[in-house]
């Protein structure tokens, strides 16, 4: 009998012939939030900067400024960012090198930038949390979790209320990154885009 | 993994109990995680997500066979295997052989449960294969160039989650214990207890609140990977999960001691534990430690050896494990079962242990209130003559096997039943 069998057999011997079938799970927790958007996203910051990660709130039109100025803030000097990142984001760097990460960077090109700089997929108020799918702007996981500094740029529309609002947004076939304060990245900083 | 036998946990213990250093250590880890939790604050449905997390791990298991085949389906759909390993033994050969086939001379081994659990750090080095440690996150920016520990072909790490209805394998770090799930390495093995798995995508959203708070005390863990097979352009080339029985069905067939394998292997029971908190891991054997090792070691193991059949009795039932646990297992309520069935297993043997002794005799005494209350008075003469400064440190005869790790406050000259009694007059 191969292993799989095996395993299975047990399994059904153990749970014997007349199984009841389990209750239905109550799921009487927060899901949904009706919380004022306003209230959410100051949530959101407020627990990002709790974690010990910078954040500020920026306009559309100031991000390229912002962008710099965080990169300027902590001496990043060469920074890789995934090849379908806005062009605008990185408008206004200056003395700042950016690497696309197409063709992909070897190991040697990661180890040697300072910085990058992502979008997310999702972000989470009430955690401070960022994640990454590898969806536009996001990159592979191997660029995000190999520099030093992470600078993410999260959209105000894509903060969610609660965790489970988070859970439903995100499509878990595709590679999921949920960073959490300066430990899960090194060095996260996070600009909060007001559309 | 040697041959000599465990020593019994109250002889293991009495070794720990004497390295006051140790104690202080654990002492302190026990005091950041209150604090840390404490600064946090319970969110309002903490206990609706206990309620949510406790049926959901019951369904995971009550439906195991179907949940596995499922997930089986889900991950070679989105490029993965799925190997299968009734015992550690199979197992060690199966991660050794994909170590072998990818053609690594070293591997990147993280130190989740099942790695541990399987032995595969000596496995793979009896294999000549070298082993190293994934490259710590947060560290000092560029330390990790020169360990090297990114350059690895193959990563071997523990899965805490895995979701039947996708496939996706679930991997939760906390800050100081980096998992090999990073998308370095070309090839992934991945190893789960078949336990672990989960029926539903969005079970993840109650779990996901659960662990981290129990694990660390945050509201969040440092990093969570979610990954699901082979993703083009995206780590690595190849994704193998290692299904892993190993005892866990023998723990399934009871229905009471099953309740363990409900565990979402976050500590918090360790935390509060007043036996844990003086003894540290050492004395439980070298997996499952703390108040859930107490219970899962001896129904994985069996309560034949000495060692495994101590572990029930490494508690004082005093609860607080069950209040703090994420998933409400009854510790103590298991614990109690397993040391009925240490007593049966033993009922056999020529001589009856002691336990079976006393117990046969307090059910016949407990039976009917007469013999009850005559009990009473004369066990309470009798205990109180054995008593010295107000505890009882050593009961005599058979009895004092139970003594070796308790002591006990004598009794009161006048017990409770015959106070009431006599105020009722
Ligand atoms: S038994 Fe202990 S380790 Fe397992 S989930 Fe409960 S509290 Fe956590």
């Amino acid at each position: 009998m191969s292993a799989r069998d095996e395993v299975l057999r047990r399994v059904r011997s153990a749970l014997g012939d007349e199984r009841k079938p389990p209750p239905p799970v109550p799921r009487g927790y927060a899901r949904r939030s009706a919380e004022p958007r306003a209230d959410v996203v100051a949530l959101f910051t407020e627990r990002v900067a709790e974690g010990g990660a910078a954040v500020r709130h920026v306009g559309a039109d100031e991000l390229a400024t912002a962008v710099a100025a965080a990169l300027w803030g902590r001496e990043v000097k060469r920074i890789a960012v995934p090849a379908d990142v806005p062009y605008g984001w990185l408008a206004e760097l200056d003395g700042v090198r950016a690497l696309a990460d197409s063709p992909p960077l070897d190991a040697a090109a990661l180890a040697a930038v300072d910085g990058v700089v992502t979008g997310c997929a999702a972000a989470i108020a009430p955690t401070g949390t960022v994640v990454l799918d590898g969806g536009r702007a996001q990159g592979r996981r191997a660029l995000v979790l190999a520099a030093a500094r992470h600078l993410c740029v999260v959209h105000a529309d894509q903060i969610t209320a609660t965790v489970p609002e988070a859970v439903a947004r995100l499509d878990p076939v595709r590679p999921l990154t949920w960073i959490t304060g300066p430990r899960g990245a090194r060095g996260l900083e996070v600009l909060v885009v007001e559309d | 993994m040697t041959g000599a036998p465990a020593p019994k946990f109250a002889a293991a213990a009495r070794v720990a109990l004497a390295d006051t250093r140790a104690r202080r250590e654990l002492r302190a880890a026990a005091a950041v995680f209150g604090r840390r939790r404490a600064a946090v604050p319970e969110p309002p449905d903490w206990e609706a997500l206990r309620a949510a997390g406790h049926a959901i791990r019951d369904a995971a298991l009550l439906g195991l066979d179907a949940h596995l085949e499922r997930l089986e389906r889900a991950v070679t759909q989105a490029g993965g295997t799925v190997h299968w390993a009734a015992d550690a033994a199979q197992a060690r050969r199966v991660v050794t052989a994909l170590s072998r086939a990818a053609g690594a001379d070293r591997v990147v081994l993280d130190d989740s449960l099942p790695v541990r659990e399987l032995a595969l750090d000596a496995a793979l080095s009896r294999a000549g294969i070298t082993t190293a440690g994934p490259p710590a996150r947060g560290a000092d920016p560029g330390g990790e160039a020169e360990d090297g520990g990114g350059a690895a072909r193959v990563a071997v790490a523990g899965v805490d989650f895995m979701v039947a209805e996708t496939g996706t394998l679930v991997f939760v770090e906390a800050g100081d214990e980096p998992r090999a799930s990073g998308g370095e390495a070309e090839t992934l093995v991945a190893v789960a207890g078949i336990e672990t798995v989960v029926p539903e995508w969005r079970d993840m959203e109650v779990l996901l609140q659960l662990l981290p708070r129990s694990l660390t005390g945050e509201r969040m863990t440092a990093l969570v990977t979610c990954l699901t097979g082979v993703v083009p352009g995206d780590g690595p080339r190849e994704v193998h999960l290692v299904l892993v029985d190993n005892g866990r069905t023998r723990v399934l067939e009871d229905e009471i001691g099953r309740d363990a394998l409900r565990c979402i292997r976050c500590r918090a029971c360790h935390h509060v534990c007043p036996v844990y908190e003086r003894t540290g891991g050492a004395p439980y054997g070298p997996v499952h430690t703390g108040p859930i090792g107490a219970i899962l070691t001896p129904q994985l193991r069996g309560v034949e050896s000495a060692a495994a059949a101590s572990l029930p009795y490494a508690s004082t039932l005093c609860g607080a494990c069950a209040d703090v646990c994420p998933v409400r297992i009854d510790i103590p309520e298991v614990l109690v079962h397993l040391r009925g069935e240490v007593v049966e297993s033993r009922r056999a043997r020529p001589v009856p242990p002691p336990e079976l002794v006393l117990m046969r005799g307090l059910a016949w005494t407990m039976g009917e209130p007469r013999r009850y209350e005559a009990a009473l008075r004369r066990g309470t003469r009798w205990a109180r003559l054995a008593a010295r400064g107000g505890r009882i440190r050593r009961l005599p005869g058979l009895l004092g096997a139970w003594t070796d790790a308790r002591d006990l406050p004598a009794p009161p000259a006048e017990p409770f039943r015959a106070w009431w009694a006599r105020r009722r007059r």
